[in-house]
């Protein structure tokens, strides 16, 4: 079986601040990471490769230094990575990073046929969860989103079981290899690297292809050019500017407080006194 | 979105012409999500939404509503139209009975393909956006996902959909550019719901899907529902009583479940309760969480962090308590109690209590 | 397959990274081991990097190496409750290249010193604890790390793991640290837009100023504190002696909060936003408690070795200095085919006794009991010369002779006349 794992280099968000006084974006000193949900999405291909033995290759679309998130994977036990990087793909939005993955894939499949390819759920940055549906509807792979678990894998038959989380519960889906998942956070632990993964990982030869190893042809198709969606502006959430009303009485014990502040609130609110206490249990 | 998306200029005000093939795309479509007899509610948030969007560009609202044949399915278009839409387009297979991607996909642009929409709103769930994205890849348009707020651009006619960027410290607007249908996904409870006008009604168009199910690779073997008693409703509870870090230990989070049980809310919280492990992920409210908006919602011992503001701001009234007079809470609470929750909490538990006592007896 | 360097270096500070980068330049295989999930992502300091002792590693360096803004002012503030005297000393021969001091983040330069280390060939592994050395005697023959399959061998191992290196301590090389050889210093970074540090701190483009300050802050504990320009944020620290903070029982995040509030530093700090905070342990023992440097195909660098002067606030450059003397002694002696034992390593102590590290430690060694046992240095003084400035600035009336006057009665009823005298000798001595 062989399966991809697309993985994405994401700026860690949480570390991420807003300039208070220009409100732009600092980005110093901001460490780059592997998108936290594509682990999930990794984690599960290298379990199926524990249970039924498979090649996992890592493909990661991103500036050079992404390469540093494919040796991670590698340390975790992906047998092969290939980083597309290119400046062309500058500015590509979702449809533009889709087609460029897309066409990487096919040209993988070319060396080796796949069975699966898996995606994250969303990344941190982009967020738009897109990416993976996008990759699908382009090589015409049936796509199975928000997996949850995948039940089996046939690779004589050709089809797979997998649960799916739709709005109000969970959906059982089997379909035909090859296709595309998209796996929902939390359904796994990351496993902890081997000293020999690790070691692995630091002299394994990432494969860098550009454009044209990519098989891209159509430079309209990529970057600026292939993106519909432009960024018209980022800016601050706009500050609300009404204060809360402090609620403050003679005493300021916490009994007054309460019990001022429920006045004020049911007055000024009337409709809420049909909604408290409703179905209280 | 495109990648460098800080502090972009490019489109910023741009007047474009746009290509006279594509300026036979018109009006605003709401796709109805149901599933198991019942729509979502995002469909009607939506709805309400369009209406605005078509109002500004001087066009017509459709709702797009599809599923197995019969009245329950056409059911959803008579609500399509008294929560204001003009139009219905209906497409009715019964391999549409369960949601499927490949089907669906198809349905939709086959749609789009025919009737030409310039805007099409999904809703950001796990329906909307597995469909949306395949759509959008299909018709080889923009989308925007996960979009908190919707306008329309007045230099170019086009739809501005905002949404959080960077972690939620800050919001972009996105612009589709010579490209339809411009599509966007919308969060769930961001917006309010539609009005509803029951009086309202509309035309029906009905468009095959020419599939069988011999077409269709994916099969559904089974479905789970989701027990509803033990999932946590946050996204429509009517009062929600929340707690954060302030609150120290898991021990004290018990404050908030017991004025949650005298009020009948829901229980809420911050990520760091959450990641601590003090309550359930489904609890969580803000930007990685659940958005919600209650008629109440008491927040007890949270800071008010951009990231949780954006979960729960839409709420109608706000209660905040914390013991710092500076917390960012303050900024957008209604009320706000200066002082420690672990004595508030049940200070408040206990006069809500009385409060009920006295209310019964009366009532 | 059994993993066999000719060195292993433990721990990726500016210590590692200087004896890795030497080793491997010279040809040899390196395997560098580091537990944070970078280079430089568990490190703190100040930072100030000086430029000799890294131009002696990287001649270049100045070309690519991430550096914040060069040094040409440097305060000294004595601050009591609410005020200070200070001294500043600002020159323009600070304003020509080659600039002598930086300031630096430290996650950012230990990122580039790595993979400099990389590109001289040695192979480096980040989220990894080396969790013992493993022996064949008394022969120092590897490391075992953290991971499933963790033993890796080499014939020598270097240990960079900085201060409170327990790897030294289970092996039995050096004794655990005591709390009155070793300071907490607790640091954080704070944006602020590189337009207001400017005009704020009369800099123009890369310049930068250095503010080191003592008194009060510190409540009367054995300890300094900081300032730093760098290009978008501000580092502020203070660091007291361990045993002081158990003894005075004052959380370090709690003396920072008050020194931030104090006079004269909050309005540097006005407008800024949280970056990070961070704790971190720095040697303060001195040449008293500088281990035995090296042993039986085993050598210890840096902070982990006690190697800091804490009088002028200097470790990385010791840190440094230690690590490429440690590869030169391993090139040495390989070139000349010598085996890597107790005997022929002690070359690593001669040339470090040489040096300038061994030599400035050497000057102040009795300055960290004289600074314990004299609390008056940190809480007396800077009231009275704050005190005495005071009276020396105000104009009120008063003539001056009377000011002096009062100003030396001041001291006197503090200190007395043999105190203070005993206090010069005291520091005379250990400065000696
Ligand atoms: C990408 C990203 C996504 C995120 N998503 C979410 C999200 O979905 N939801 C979310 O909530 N956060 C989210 N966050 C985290 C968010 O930025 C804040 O860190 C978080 O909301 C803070 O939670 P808190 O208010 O409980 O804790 P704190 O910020 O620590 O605030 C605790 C508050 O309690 C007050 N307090 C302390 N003691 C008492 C007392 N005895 N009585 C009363 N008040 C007291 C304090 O004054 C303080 O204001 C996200 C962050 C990132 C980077
Ligand atoms: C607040 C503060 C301010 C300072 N200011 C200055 C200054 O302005 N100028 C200056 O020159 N010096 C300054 N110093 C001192 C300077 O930071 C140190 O002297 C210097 O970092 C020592 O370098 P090192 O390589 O020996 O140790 P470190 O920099 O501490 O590096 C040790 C490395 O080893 C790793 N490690 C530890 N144990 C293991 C293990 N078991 N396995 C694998 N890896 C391990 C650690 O993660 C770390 O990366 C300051 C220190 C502090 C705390
Ligand atoms: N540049 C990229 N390189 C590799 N995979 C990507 C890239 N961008 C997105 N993906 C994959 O697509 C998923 C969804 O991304 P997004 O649509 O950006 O939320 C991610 O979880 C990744 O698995």
């Amino acid at each position: 079986m062989h399966i991809v794992v697309c993985i994405k280099q994401v700026p860690d968000s949480s570390q991420i601040r807003v300039h208070p006084v220009t409100n732009t974006i600092m980005r110093q000193g901001v460490p780059a990471i592997v998108n936290p949900y594509d682990l999930f999405a990794l984690e599960e291909a290298l379990r199926l490769k524990d249970v039924y033995g498979a090649h996992v290759t890592v493909l990661c679309m991103g500036p050079p230094q992404a390469e540093a998130a494919l040796r991670k994977a590698i340390s975790f036990g992906a047998d092969d990575a290939v980083l597309v990087t290119d400046r062309a793909f500058a500015g590509s939005d979702t449809l533009a990073t889709s087609f460029a993955l897309a066409s990487t894939i096919a040209q993988i499949n070319k060396n080796m046929a796949i069975d699966l390819v898996f995606c994250g759920k969303q990344t941190i940055d982009g967020d738009t969860a897109q990416v993976g549906p996008g990759i699908a509807k382009r090589l015409d792979l049936q796509l199975l989103t928000y997996v949850s678990q995948v039940e089996t894998v046939d690779t004589e038959r050709r089809d797979i079981i997998v649960q799916r989380r739709a709005e109000g519960g969970v959906q059982v889906l089997k379909t035909r290899l090859p296709c595309l998942i998209t796996m929902l956070e939390g359904t796994n632990e990351m496993r902890f690297a081997t000293q020999a993964g690790i070691f692995r990982a630091a002299r394994h030869p990432v494969k860098i292809w550009d454009k044209t190893a990519a098989g891209i042809e159509d430079p309209a198709k990529i970057g600026l050019k292939g993106s519909p969606t432009v960024v018209s502006k980022v800016f601050a959430p706009k500050p609300k500017t009404i204060k809360a009303e402090l609620i403050t009485c003679e005493s300021d014990t916490p009994k007054d407080l309460a019990v001022t502040l429920i006045a004020k609130l049911l007055t000024q609110n009337p409709n809420l006194e049909t909604a408290i206490g409703k179905g209280a249990r | 979105m495109s990648e460098d998306n800080a502090p972009a200029k490019r489109a910023g005000g741009r007047k474009i012409e746009l290509d006279p093939r594509l300026a036979a795309y018109q009006g605003v479509w709401v796709f109805v999500e149901h599933e198991r007899g019942e729509a979502h509610t995002v469909s009607w948030e939506l709805m309400g939404e369009g209406r605005k969007l078509a109002d500004k560009l001087g066009v017509s609202l459709s709702g797009v509503v599809m599923g197995a044949p019969g009245p329950e399915t056409r059911q959803f278009c008579q609500e399509a139209f008294r929560y204001g839409a003009d139009r219905c387009y209906l497409m009715e297979d019964p391999v549409l009975a369960d949601y499927r991607n490949q089907p669906f996909t198809k349905g939709l642009t086959d749609l789009v393909n025919a009737y030409q929409p310039e805007i099409l709103l999904l809703g950001a769930s796990t329906l909307g956006r597995d469909l949306a994205g395949s759509v959008a890849t299909t018709l080889q348009t923009g989308l925007t996902a996960d979009c908190t707020e919707l306008n329309i651009d007045p230099e170019n006619r086009s739809l501005a959909a905002s949404r959080p960027t960077f972690g939620g410290s800050l919001l972009c607007t996105i612009l589709t550019l010579n490209y339809r249908p411009q599509m966007a996904t919308v969060r769930p409870r961001v917006m309010p719901m539609a009005g509803y006008d029951a009086s309202r009604s509309g035309p029906i168009i009905e468009h095959p899907l020419n599939l069988v199910e011999t077409d269709i690779v994916t099969k559904v073997l089974n479905y789970i529902p989701d027990s509803r008693q033990d999932k946590p409703q946050l996204p429509f509870a009517d009062i929600i009583v929340s707690g954060g870090r302030g609150l120290k230990t898991p021990e004290n989070f018990q404050l908030v479940w017991d004025l949650a049980k005298v009020l009948g809310a829901e229980v809420g919280a911050s990520r760091p309760v959450v990641q601590a492990g003090w309550v359930e992920l489904e609890r969580q409210v803000g930007q990685s969480g659940k958005t919600v908006r209650p008629k109440l919602y008491i927040a007890a011992g949270i800071s008010g962090a951009v990231q949780h503001r954006v979960g729960m701001e839409g709420s109608d009234v706000i209660i905040a308590i914390n013991n710092d007079p500076n917390a960012p809470i303050f900024d957008f609470a209604t009320y706000g109690i200066v002082g420690n929750a672990l004595q508030v909490l049940p200070a408040l538990t206990e006069a809500f209590r009385q409060h009920l006592a006295v209310a019964q007896k009366a009532g | 397959m059994r993993e066999k360097f000719d060195a292993i270096v433990v721990g990726a500070g500016p210590a590692g990274n200087a004896a890795a980068y030497t080793m491997a330049s010279a040809g040899m295989s390196v395997l560098q081991i580091e537990r944070g999930e970078t280079p430089g992502s568990k490190n703190v300091q100040g930072a100030i990097l000086y430029a000799d002792a890294l131009e002696r590693i990287i001649p270049d360096f100045r070309d690519e190496a991430p550096l914040e803004r060069y040094l040409i002012e440097q305060r000294f503030w004595m601050l009591s409750d609410d005020a200070y005297v200070g001294s500043t000393y600002r020159s323009e021969a600070f304003n020509r290249p080659p600039y002598n001091r930086y300031t630096i983040v430290r996650a950012q330069f230990d990122k580039w010193f790595s993979k400099k280390v990389q590109e001289a060939g040695g192979l480096v592994i980040c989220e990894t604890t080396v969790r013992e050395l493993m022996f064949d005697g008394d022969r120092v023959a590897g490391v075992r790390t953290d991971r499933e399959g963790g033993a890796i061998y080499a014939d020598l191992v270097v240990l960079a793991d900085g201060v409170n290196s327990t790897l030294a301590v289970k092996a039995g090389f050096h004794p655990e640290l005591k709390p009155k050889d070793v300071a907490l210093a607790v640091k954080e970074t704070l944006f602020l837009a590189p337009e207001v540090i400017e005009q704020r701190f009369n800099l123009k483009g890369e310049e930068g100023v250095a503010i080191e300050m003592g008194g009060n802050i510190t409540q009367g504990m054995v300890g300094t504190g900081f300032l730093y320009t760098n290009r978008e944020t501000l580092t502020i620290g203070v660091g007291c002696l361990l045993s002081d903070f158990a003894q005075q029982k004052i959380p370090p995040y709690v003396l920072l909060e008050q020194m931030k509030t104090h006079p004269a530093i909050r309005p540097l700090l006005e407008g800024t936003e949280l970056k990070e905070y961070v704790a971190h342990l720095i040697p303060e023992g001195g040449y008293n408690a500088i281990p035995k440097l090296y042993g039986n195909g085993w050598m210890i660098v840096g902070d982990s070795a006690g190697l800091v002067n804490s009088v002028h606030r200097e470790g990385s450059n010791l840190a440094m200095t230690s690590g490429r003397l440690a590869g030169e002694t391993v090139i040495e002696l390989r070139a000349a085919g010598k085996a890597l034992n107790t005997a022929n390593l002690a070359l690593y102590k001669r040339k470090m006794d040489e040096s300038f590290v061994m030599k400035d430690l050497k000057k102040y060694r009795r300055l960290p009991d004289v600074l314990h046992k004299n609390p008056q240095f940190f809480t007396a003084y800077p009231e009275l010369l704050n005190g005495a400035m005071h009276q020396i600035v105000s104009v009120d009336g008063t003539d001056k002779k009377s000011k002096e006057r009062e100003v030396r009665r001041s001291f006197g009823q503090r200190r007395g006349l043999f105190g203070l005298m005993g206090d010069a000798f005291k520091l005379w001595r250990a400065f000696e």
